[in-house]
């Protein structure tokens, strides 16, 4: 996706940005507003041209690149993230409900309908799907930046690549490295601890391991993951119940490939 | 009259959190209907945290809103506590305070210079806004910093904190790390005073609409502190009940335009929770600089004007600053980063004041701790008809403005309230009728090549 063509950051007019949201809690937007240093720089530097958390000023498209955040769980939004695939150059999904369905992807292993009834008196007014999709699901995303909430130092860097049109520099690792660089005695090892740490995505830096408490895998998968022995290591080793196994892996990225198929096989392991 | 007739359709209200639209009917006899539209997409979390361990909802529940997680977290734990008979006391209740004053601070100078300023200097945006006013947005952007560096200590990072648990904290900090940040702190709350200064001499439009019809105020009322996350819900027409009570006072009705659910007091109908009712309810709780500047402003309690609520959340932001400081000054780490928790089956509710206003949880858990139902009211879904109603009592006094003019005051009169839709579920969408006639005018936003409006 990336070439050596002319970098769009030296373009003239400046490059358009535009932020889009679907379901979701506005938390990966609200990483781009809370960079207070930077925000003002940025601005300077790209064209902000549809941002409606931020402005209402709205400028037509097409632009340079769109930030995607949330899932697609309406019969509308299924269309609109066709229009916005449309309008941008470049599409970046970010967050885990952009990348991997979100919380309200849990409705995938349950029965939305009996969901719906739950909460509310009304359910025929409700228009929702029976899915949470993530944008890769409906339609071509030239990068993804995962984490609940992102990072907004990784945000900065990808937002920065794709206008020099160069690869992002976001280390694929697990939790664990960053843990090992944080100098962080592990708490797995020493205190007897469950941690996703081995198989989560860096990027928050080693957060919870440092306030004493395992990973809960908010980053979503690394590259690669063992995620069935380290759930075997949490069974057999730590004997963390097979309910708490799943929900590690079904929670804010349940529809991460390697979360998945994992958290299926484990389920019917504790349903047999 | 056919000349008189137009609509004036505004694709969507930009600046307030999450997803919805408005629509007003009216023509000359006056306000037809007014609805105020919210169609962010549910995402079922009361019905997603059944079977969960009492230990995630803390977690989970913070992903509701990625503005004000911490008041998800407060009163989630609290709601748990309440279940377990747990009280955390001493330094881990002052810490959880401390937390909450980085939100109140992060999310009220979020709005107060993202959102709402550039409303009354009529700017688009806060990044306009900047080219002619560096000094406010730049002082706004240095305040709102201080709130954050509170909650990435204490809660591990801004969005979403990592650190709250039943029973307290999962490591609380050492006072070396807290006094780190005095400085910050005091640098930040010089500046909120001149923010509260320049906010009280913004042009407020008048609020005589307000005047016979007034408002129910509902907020949490402690004896000895400004609410945050304790104390008696009661209101401004004499309603005084613990959170346990909230249910037999408070009642949730499903409209067909809204995907949050209604609220209305039992007895009375609409009601408004949210900074304005905190300060009408507690303003001699006030911090003493908080209280000293109000009253040299002149700016005294009950506060009728919905759009002076800036001007509220500024006071409240100093507040939270002088709060702040006095809690890391007598700050004492605890013995034990919190109380041990054993899980059993019981129910427990918790109310506590999030930055927008009163914020109820309920679960019941079972004997290994799975929550097996969960209830959770968000203050804008509290807050929706006192919107609708400020539109329709408001709109006649306006009728003689230009269309436009109209229809901003409008989207002003609702991000007044600082609406987090994403709490229910993202952009409101404005459509005013005069008349039946429809014309196709596109007065403001309404621009081709956008993406289908919802
Ligand atoms: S990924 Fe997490 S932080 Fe981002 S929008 Fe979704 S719930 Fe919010
Ligand atoms: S859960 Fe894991 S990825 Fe998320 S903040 Fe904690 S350590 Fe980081």
């Amino acid at each position: 996706m990336v070439s050596n063509q002319q970098p769009i950051a030296s373009s003239n007019p400046p490059p358009k940005l535009a932020v889009w949201k679907f379901t979701s809690c506005d938390g990966c937007q609200l990483s781009l507003l809370d960079c207070e240093d930077e925000l003002l720089s940025l601005a300077a530097q790209v064209d902000i041209a549809y941002f409606l958390e931020a402005s209402s000023e709205v400028k037509e498209g097409p632009f340079d690149i769109s930030l995607v955040e949330g899932s697609i769980t309406t019969p509308a939004d299924e269309e609109r993230i066709l229009e916005v695939r449309r309008q941008s150059r470049f599409l970046i999904s970010i967050g885990a409900c952009a990348t991997a369905g979100g919380i309200q992807a849990l409705r995938n292993f349950a029965d939305v309908q009996e969901f719906t009834d739950v909460v509310y008196a009304h359910p025929e007014y409700i228009a929702t799907l029976k899915e949470s999709t993530p944008i890769s699901g409906r339609v071509a995303v030239d990068f993804e930046l995962q984490g609940c909430p992102i990072n907004k130092h990784q945000l900065l860097e990808v937002i920065s690549a794709f206008l020099h049109r160069r690869a992002p520099q976001v280390a694929n690792h697990s939790v664990c490295i960053d843990c090992k660089l944080r100098g962080n005695v592990c708490i797995w090892v020493a205190h007897g601890t469950p941690c996703m740490g081995p198989v989560t995505h860096a990027g928050c830096g080693a957060i919870c391991p440092s306030y004493n408490r395992g990973c809960y895998a908010c980053y979503g998968p690394k590259e690669n993951p063992n995620t069935e022995s380290l759930c075997h290591w949490w069974d057999e080793k730590l004997n963390v119940e097979n309910t708490l196994i799943v929900e590690n892996l079904r929670n804010f990225n349940p529809l991460a490939p390697s979360f998945k198929v994992q958290s299926e096989d484990r389920q019917e392991d504790g349903e047999r | 009259m056919a000349d008189r007739s137009k609509t004036i359709k505004v694709d969507y209200l930009a600046r307030v959190e999450g997803e919805g639209a408005l629509h007003i009917d009216y023509d000359d006899s006056g306000v037809q209907n007014v609805q105020l539209k919210i169609f962010e997409p549910p995402r079922f979390f009361e019905a997603l945290l059944r079977g969960r361990d009492y230990l995630e909802a803390p977690d989970i529940t913070a992903r509701i809103c990625g503005i004000c997680p911490v008041a998800y977290q407060m009163s989630a734990v609290h709601a748990m506590e309440n279940a377990l008979n747990l009280k955390p006391g001493g330094a881990l209740r002052m810490l959880r305070r401390l937390l909450y004053c980085g939100e109140w601070i992060e999310s009220h100078m979020l709005h107060i210079s993202m959102l709402h300023a550039p409303d009354f200097l009529g700017y688009p945006n806060a990044v306009a806004m900047a080219k002619d006013h560096p000094e406010i947005v730049k002082n706004a952007l240095e305040i709102k910093k201080a709130g954050n560096a509170l909650v990435r200590l204490i809660g591990g990072r801004e969005v979403h904190p990592i650190n709250v648990r039943v029973g307290g904290f999962y490591k609380v900090p050492e006072a070396r790390e807290l006094t780190a940040l005095v400085a910050q702190l005091e640098m930040a709350r010089d500046l909120t005073e001149r923010l509260v200064r320049w906010s009280a001499a913004l042009p407020f439009p008048s609020y005589e609409w307000r005047r016979d019809n007034h408002y129910e105020f509902v907020a949490l009322t402690h004896p000895s502190e400004y609410p945050m996350n304790e104390g008696r819900i009661t209101s401004s027409a004499g309603l005084n009940i613990s959170a346990q009570d909230y249910e037999n006072h408070f009642e949730e009705e499903h409209v067909a335009h809204s995907t949050a659910l209604h609220c209305t007091l039992r007895e009375r109908g609409a009601y408004l929770v949210g900074p304005i009712a905190r300060y009408n309810l507690n303003r001699d709780k006030l911090s003493p600089r908080a209280l000293q500047l109000a009253e040299e402003i002149n700016f005294t309690a009950p506060c009728l004007n919905p759009f002076q609520s800036i001007l509220v959340r500024s006071l409240e932001v100093l507040h939270a600053f002088e709060e702040a400081l006095h809690i890391i000054d007598r700050y004492q780490p605890p013995a034990e980063p919190h109380l041990k928790t054993e899980p059993r089956t019981a129910s427990g509710c918790a109310a506590t004041e999030a930055p927008r206003g009163l914020l109820y949880h309920r679960y019941d858990i079972d004997e290994k701790g799975k929550i097996t139902t969960a209830k959770i009211v968000a203050p804008t879904s509290q807050n929706q008809k006192t919107i609708e109603d400020d539109l329709r009592l408001m709109l006649p006094s306006f009728m003689h403005f230009p269309e436009d003019k109209l229809q901003g005051l409008c989207e002003r009169a609702i991000r007044n309230y600082d609406p987090c839709i994403s709490c229910s579920t993202h952009f409101l969408q404005l459509h005013l009728n005069y008349g039946q006639v429809q014309s196709k005018q596109s007065m403001v936003t309404g621009k081709p090549g956008q993406p289908p409006a919802r």
